[in-house]
């Protein structure tokens, strides 16, 4: 009945969309800020340069709004295109937050972008300055609602099942909106914004430093990156930890992916730097370990275990018993709603409701499931271990690097030597690798979820749309032309802004 | 959740009430932009003039997409069935819709970063197939939720939807997405002879006054066909009005003439379709250069009263099924829970007065003409 290949193409549509979007997104968080940081000393000092870089900034800013607004309205249609039966299974709490990020937050980033732009003549400095915070606080918002979305399917609290309307409906708004989930998400998802945004400040600076161009804007830009990165840099460490741990707390089978451990180790657990996970063997050679860290990091203790792998299937496997009685029960109560046994049955095992779903794969009639369609199910459960592994050590590896990165800078522009060459070529080419780093994370987060849509509650194939397979295919194909032409478009107005540089003639003063 | 203070059924009126807001508001404020872009290549001649027209918009347009935005958002939120029902149903529409949007931000944007002509032209162009693709499309979909489209759901309320695209694209339909272009664009007239001048303002001015006179001759002519040849849809027997969200649990026929029950059981609602006309027959006859604000305000009451119609003529069904009645989408079974619904109106209620606020704010920041003069002597904004 669902057809498989309109789940795997809705589930690539959407992987392409959403990472396609998350090019734009970091940029508009960190820029718009950058340019409100920037905009704030022109009105406090008055000197006309630093107005000069806000429009400066503010030039390239919007050739990625567009870029950001454009990719984004696809991902509020995707849900209902390709992910129906999510859209109303869930919809009553996922749409919320959905709902009031249009209603707080964009509305307000929108409104005032236009004046951004066209106001600097009719508004007072004062006004054109609060104009471009509401920018930045709109968009940093507008990331706290859709993060708070997300983090509840990482993390569905305050929604309980309900037979009557056969799906899940909205218990506590308060559970939802502070969610410790959502709450280290947004610290980590923004501060990794205001990394891109730094760090394109800071190649962008290099290359005119490195030409000779606009230098008093190069100087005072890098300074402005440098301090800004380095303690957004450190946020995105610290805070990335955080989500480790209240990661561990609903999703440990994440955890396991990201370090491949497939046994359950004593407490405190060691942390595998680095190694060559084996799926077929569930094991992982040529592991290098640190004694106690992941113990540290995932439980906040030494006394705790980390589970592995192979337990934490066998403890799905209990889940999908305990929900197939509730399934059970749902049939009957569908059949006759008076049925008390039944109904105190749902209530009992509810929670595991979304385990049996995850039968649906194996078996038309989930009722009826034999044992080894549950073993299948349940192995199901393990995600795709290599790539959690190595795009999480990556992500790891390059967030290190930043701080470093960020550091360097910070030291030179405190004692004046921010042109040393050296530095300034490692600042050009590090431009790509924040977007690298932030891909990575959302392929972590995303990928290691699987097979769950909403963990625990709904499997992604039961989420997808019963729609032809020629449809998605359609649009996929209609996707990757249009957003082919729009990309190689925006990196070109991108590179001949940049070599036109600021527009105006410019002061020439030492830092 | 308890204690509600809100009864289900008040709540559901207050969200289907919202849900037109949300709509009308999109048609007014973000139809002139639609309208504009759809306009840009006929009533601009020449680099400057075509500016100029985009100027007229280019500040505020992106605040009024957020309508839109905010209309799937809080139908997600408010009606997940209709939500998941109509995108995922009218899949390759809203492709197309999407694609007409995408092209709204990056073009303006992007046109005049390059000075070549033909670039600009591409965007131009790009700009008025968007305006136009979009409120054809708009429209097209409104006109099959009169005749309702063919969709059912299993017991588990999985969703099939057996049609396809060209389906849409029956007469009825058709004649739906043509009002709904004239609409915009006698709307967008209105504005463009209000925020230009010049050539752009007497070309605009007049194009409003011509698409205001088709328009309402399509819109009677629609209203006739609504009466005449097609059949509405009722719900027969009980159906509880605080009852779940569940719509397998009702009976539904259709009959001749059914969409004008409301009308026939609540004589005042025709006003609404009278304010339709009636402010489509001033923007036609208020003279040119005359009391521009007036013929705005009578173009924006006209699509005001042009959606309503519709939407008081379909109530209390949202989204009618013409393959499985019985399981069409109503106001009283398509609905989120009361706890979503109240919170989400607690949200609206604090937060719509504060939108409309700064969206009045930015408006009057940018208020007064965009002259050709001006735009002619500097590069621009972007």
């Amino acid at each position: 009945m669902i057809d498989p290949t309109v789940v795997d193409l809705s589930r690539l549509q959407f992987a392409l969309t959403a990472l396609y979007h998350f090019l734009f997104v970091p940029l508009t968080l960190g820029l718009s800020l950058l340019l409100a940081i920037m905009e704030s000393v022109y009105v406090m000092t008055g000197r006309a340069i630093w107005r000069e870089m806000t429009k400066f900034w503010g030039i390239l800013f919007g050739i990625n709004f567009a870029m950001g607004v454009a990719t984004g309205i696809t991902m509020e249609f995707q849900f209902g295109t390709n992910w129906a039966y999510y859209a109303q299974y869930v919809g009553d709490i996922f749409g919320a937050p959905l709902a009031i990020e249009g209603l707080m937050a964009f509305f307000l980033e929108a409104s005032f972008v236009g004046l951004f732009f066209f106001g600097w003549d009719r508004l007072p400095r004062l006004g054109h300055l609060i104009v471009t915070w509401l920018v930045a606080i709109g968009a940093n918002l507008s990331a706290l609602w859709i993060l708070i979305a997300n983090a509840w399917m990482q993390n569905p609290v305050g929604a309980t099942f309900n037979p009557a309307t056969m799906r899940m409906e909205l218990s506590s708004f308060y559970e939802l909106l502070f969610n410790p989930v959502a709450q280290a998400k947004f610290v980590h998802t923004v501060s990794a914004g205001y990394v891109t945004g730094s760090i394109f400040v800071l190649s962008v600076s290099a290359f005119y430093l490195l030409r000779g161009w606009h230098l008093a804007l190069a100087r005072r830009s890098m300074t402005v990156a440098a301090s800004f990165g380095l303690a957004s840099a450190l946020c995105v460490v610290v805070l990335g930890d955080e989500s480790g741990y209240t990661a561990n707390i609903n999703q440990k089978m994440k955890i396991a992916g990201i370090e491949a451990m497939w046994r359950t180790e004593p407490a405190p657990a060691s942390l595998t730097l680095i190694g060559f996970p084996d799926v077929a063997a569930h094991v992982t050679r040529d592991a290098i370990s640190i004694p106690w860290v992941l113990g540290l990091i995932a439980t906040r203790s030494i006394d705790q275990p980390v589970e592995g792998i192979d337990d934490l299937v066998r403890e799905g496997r209990q889940h999908i018993e305990a929900g197939l009685a509730a399934y059970r029960a749902l049939v009957a109560l569908r059949q006759n709603p008076n049925d008390t046994a039944a109904k105190a049955e749902l209530d009992k095992a509810g929670d595991d409701l979304g385990y049996a779903l995850l039968l649906r794969r194996h078996t038309d009639n989930i009722a009826d499931a034999i044992p080894a369609q549950i073993d299948q199910a349940a192995n199901d459960l393990i995600p795709n271990v290599p790539v959690l592994f190595w795009a999480f050590r990556f992500m790891a590896g390059l967030g290190f690097y930043f701080i470093l990165l960020f550091a360097t800078a910070f030291t030179l522009a405190s004692t004046r030597r921010l042109d040393k060459t050296w530095f300034l070529r490692i600042a050009l080419y590090s431009l790509p690798l924040p977007w690298v780093a932030a891909e990575l994370g959302w392929i972590v987060a995303e990928y290691g979820r699987q097979p769950w849509v909403v963990e625990g509650i709904l499997p992604t194939f039961l989420g997808a749309s019963s729609v032809p397979v020629g449809t998605v295919i359609a649009s996929i194909a209609g996707f990757v032309l249009f957003y082919s032409g729009l990309a190689v478009t925006d990196v070109a107005l991108m590179l001949r802004a940049i070599r036109r540089g600021p527009l105006l003639p410019q002061t020439e003063s030492p830092i | 959740m308890s204690a509600i203070p809100i009864p289900y059924d008040i709540l559901r009126l207050i969200w289907w009430a919202l849900l037109g807001i949300l709509l009308i508001g999109f048609a007014v404020l973000d139809g002139y932009d639609l309208g504009t872009a759809m306009l840009l290549p006929f009533v601009g001649n020449g680099d400057a003039e075509r500016r100029q027209v985009r100027e007229s918009i280019e500040p505020n347009w992106e605040g009024h997409q957020v309508w839109f935005i905010l209309g799937g958002g809080a139908s997600f939120a408010a009606w997940p069935l209709l939500y998941a029902a109509s995108f995922s149903g009218f899949y390759l529409a809203m492709f197309l819709v999407l694609l007409a949007l995408i092209i709204r931000p990056v073009g303006f944007t992007f046109r005049d970063k390059l000075p070549g002509h033909r670039w600009r032209e591409f965007w131009d162009w790009g700009l008025a197939a968007g305006g136009f693709v979009a409120s054809l499309v708009f429209g097209v979909a409104f006109g099959n939720l009169l005749l309702g489209v063919p969709f059912g759901f299993d017991n588990e309320l999985r969703l099939t939807y057996t049609g396809n695209f060209i389906q849409l694209l029956n007469p009825f339909g058709l004649v739906a997405g043509i009002l709904s272009v004239l609409m915009l664009a006698m709307h967008s007239g209105a504005w463009l002879a209000l925020k230009t001048d010049g050539d752009v303002a007497r070309r605009a001015g007049n194009t409003a006054r011509v698409c205001a006179i088709l328009g309402a001759i399509v819109f009677a002519l629609a209203g006739w066909w609504v009466a005449k040849g097609i059949d509405g849809y009722m719900i027969t027997g009980a159906i509880s009005h605080a009852g779940p969200s569940n719509p397998l649990a009702k009976s539904v026929t259709r009959a001749a003439g059914a969409w004008l029950a409301n009308y026939r059981t609540w004589p005042a609602l025709v006003a609404a379709p009278v304010i339709g006309i009636a402010g489509a027959l001033l923007v036609a006859l208020i003279p040119a250069a005359r009391i521009r604000k007036l013929t705005l305000l009578a173009s924006g009451l006209a699509v005001a009263g042009i959606i309503a119609t519709a939407g008081i003529a379909l109530f209390p069904f949202l989204l009618p099924s013409s393959t499985h009645p019985e399981m069409s989408l109503t106001v009283w079974d398509a609905s989120s829970s009361q706890a979503t619904l109240f919170i989400m109106l607690l949200a609206t209620v604090i937060f719509l007065p504060i939108v409309l606020a700064y969206t009045a704010f930015v408006l009057r920041v940018m208020h007064g003409k965009v002259r050709l003069a001006d735009v002619a002597s500097r590069e621009s904004h972007y």
